[in-house]
């Protein structure tokens, strides 16, 4: 056990000097808490329950939506600030500060209502049915909301200007985020060693079978997609004011970009395990940031060759793969005789 | 909603959106033949088939750039996106067709986003067309114009779909075909060589997405990143007609056509495309709870 507890103190430490020891990056750095928040809260779903969906940035698009308005709502003119894209004047340090905390809850309840709606619906779909119309939804909402004159339609919705007084913007939304993602990690650890863990690992497995058993498969998954949806929701909130800028189709409901590497990463780290998408996250991110510039537009070509072949050579991902090499470090009782490809829960 | 309005005042305007609806509707109902016959052979979701439909219009706006009349792209695409789906199946698809389900649409869902990407990069995300150089009909004295190209795409989508039927009904191979989609492992004890069933089939669904592309690219435009409209049009009618029914497929698509041209009509233009990807959730809903009365869901 204390061996766990130096890893995470660890990484704790390494996490918050990171931003001390490369103020130039502290941007870069704090998008790699937002994409650790992507690829566990997308595993929830994907990995633990088995239910692949492609539509999670609805949630993210969702946050950024409600956070930015509640923003801007709450000390603005909505006509006036339209108008001339968020540059009416600057909020003091505490009407920013309060504005952006009841936008996060707001969009964090926001985003739990809307799955727990939706949820009871699209749930009951399996498979790939389920796949496919979560790949639906995140576009659909894309194209809604650029349609919707309230929030800026297809030009976009700007968030206030982050003000001075509060230091600099990339530290500031570092530490939210890394807040954020430690909160979501041990929200997830501590549900998954428990009951609902074990009752959505079940679905996972088989559906049929855990229904037969008296687990209540329908409130599992909505809860399920609440919790993942939660976190998101609010991640999204905080993206929003990150980027600066919010467009419909490019940065809230991003299918292309946000909505594919949530799976990707979280596949490549392994899903379903706790620090999979975790690894995978990190590893991604830091690639990207590192190697993408020199690609020259061609990144995103590099981005769907990396599904494909992420997908087809190496699905296990690489916490799963070591799962596999070594079962007893995980605490799985190997039978010899009986040992197979693919062991391990 | 105000145009739902001039509707009803003016109901010569229905027959224009529904006659303009049904004519395209038949280049979506190829389409999603294709989806059908990789999903009743395959088992897989190729959710790279939009972006077939448009790698085939953008080989017949190749050909037009080159000189000649674009009708001869439907023959090229058809045959220039047959070898796309060939090397695409022996490159990514042979190696998860009888892996579960989520890694091979996750596999087409690569190939969807690497296609688009790439087809960005060698022809610019601008939006481009191919001229027939046909002229247009009107009928109801005027008031109802039909684009003459439409027409002669329904009858080549409708030509099409009745020729892959006979294929499929007469040939040996096509008989191979269905007989891997019944039962793979029968067909493979009497003989059948599936690996390359799976192969032609795979590779025909591309050459049929790439004729449909070539239609579309001279009654519409294409540009790189639509392409997903055209696999959830192919995946709703499938999903509403079923496996293997070739009149439903029709139907479904004549029908989702005419719906669209309304929707974007009453909704306005921007919400066009949302009401594609709408549809498609509700679709899915609606099937679901029907199945849910019998204690069943879709799978």
């Amino acid at each position: 056990m204390s061996r766990t507890a130096a890893l995470y103190g660890a990484v704790g430490v390494a996490a918050l000097l990171a931003p001390l020891v490369f103020p130039a990056f502290q941007t870069q750095l704090a998008f790699l808490w937002v994409m650790v928040l992507f690829a566990l809260t997308w595993d929830v779903m994907g990995g633990q329950m088995g239910y692949n969906s492609f539509g999670n940035v609805f949630y993210l698009g969702l946050g950024m939506y409600v956070t930015a308005v509640v923003q801007r709502d709450l000390y603005f003119d909505v006509e006036e600030y339209a108008h001339v894209a968020g540059a009416v004047g600057t909020l003091s340090a505490g009407e920013y500060l309060t504005g952006l905390a009841l936008g996060l809850a707001l969009a964090g309840v926001a985003a739990v209502l809307a799955a727990a709606v939706l949820g009871s619906g699209i749930l009951g779909l399996r498979g790939h049915y389920f796949a496919i119309c979560t790949l639906g939804l995140g576009i659909a909402a894309g194209e809604i909301a650029g349609g919707i004159d309230y929030i800026g339609a297809g030009s976009g919705l700007v968030t206030p200007v982050f003000p001075d007084a509060l230091g600099r913007r990339g530290m500031f939304f570092y530490y939210l985020f890394f807040a954020l993602a430690v909160a979501t990690f041990f929200t997830l650890r501590w549900l998954y060693a428990g009951r609902f863990g074990l009752a959505i690992n079940a679905i996972r497995d088989d559906e049929d079978k855990a229904e037969a058993m008296g687990i209540h498969t329908t409130r599992y998954k909505t809860v399920a997609w609440c919790v993942s949806a939660f976190f998101l929701g609010i991640a999204g909130g905080g993206v929003g004011n990150l980027v600066g800028f919010i467009d419909p189709t490019d940065v809230a409901f991003a299918g292309a970009t946000f909505g594919v590497w949530m799976v990707l990463m979280a596949i490549l780290g392994g899903k379903g395990t706790l620090w999979g998408p975790v690894i995978g996250a990190v590893i991604f991110h830091v690639t990207q940031e590192l190697f993408w510039t020199y690609l020259f537009g061609w990144q995103r070509v590099a981005l769907g060759a990396l599904i494909i072949v992420i997908v087809v050579f190496f699905p296990q991902g690489i916490l799963g793969w070591v799962r596999q090499r070594w079962p007893e470090r995980f605490g799985h009782r190997v039978d010899e005789e009986a040992r197979a490809p693919g062991g391990g829960a | 909603m105000d145009n739902l309005q001039i509707l009803v005042a003016a109901p010569v305007f229905s027959v224009q959106l529904l006659i303009d609806g049904i004519l395209v509707g038949a280049v979506f109902a190829l389409a999603a033949y294709g989806m059908a016959l990789v999903w009743g052979v395959m088992n897989i979701i190729n959710i790279a088939q939009g972006e077939f439909v448009i790698l085939g219009g953008y080989v017949t706006w190749a050909v037009a750039q080159a000189g000649f009349h674009p009708f001869l792209g439907v023959p090229v695409s058809f045959i220039a996106l047959f070898a796309v789906g060939w090397i695409l199946y022996r490159a990514v698809v042979a190696r998860v067709v009888d892996r579960d389900l989520f890694i091979s649409i996750l596999a087409t869902f690569g190939i969807s986003i690497l296609m688009q990407q790439v087809m960005n990069q060698v022809f610019t995300a601008d939006v481009q067309t191919a001229q027939s150089g046909l002229g247009t009909l009107f009928l109801f004295e005027g008031q109802v114009t039909v684009a003459q190209i439409k027409i002669v795409a329904f009858v080549f989508a409708l030509a099409l779909g009745g020729a892959l039927v006979v294929f499929m009904r007469r040939s040996r191979l096509g008989k191979a075909i269905r007989a891997t989609a019944q039962n793979a492992r029968a067909a493979r004890i009497l003989g059948v060589d599936t690996g390359r069933v799976y192969a032609i089939t795979y590779s025909l669904n591309a050459a049929i997405c790439g004729a449909a592309g070539a239609l579309v690219v001279m009654i519409w435009v294409i540009q790189p990143f639509i392409g997903l409209a055209y696999t959830v049009r192919s995946f709703m009618i499938v999903v509403v007609a079923g496996l293997g029914n070739l009149a439903g497929v029709v139907a479904a698509g004549l029908g989702l056509g005419a719906a669209e041209n309304f929707a974007g009509f009453i909704l306005g233009a921007e919400f066009q495309t949302a009401f594609i990807f709408s549809l498609l959730v509700v679709i899915l809903l609606g099937r679901n709870l029907r199945l849910r009365r019998q204690r069943r869901v879709l799978r």
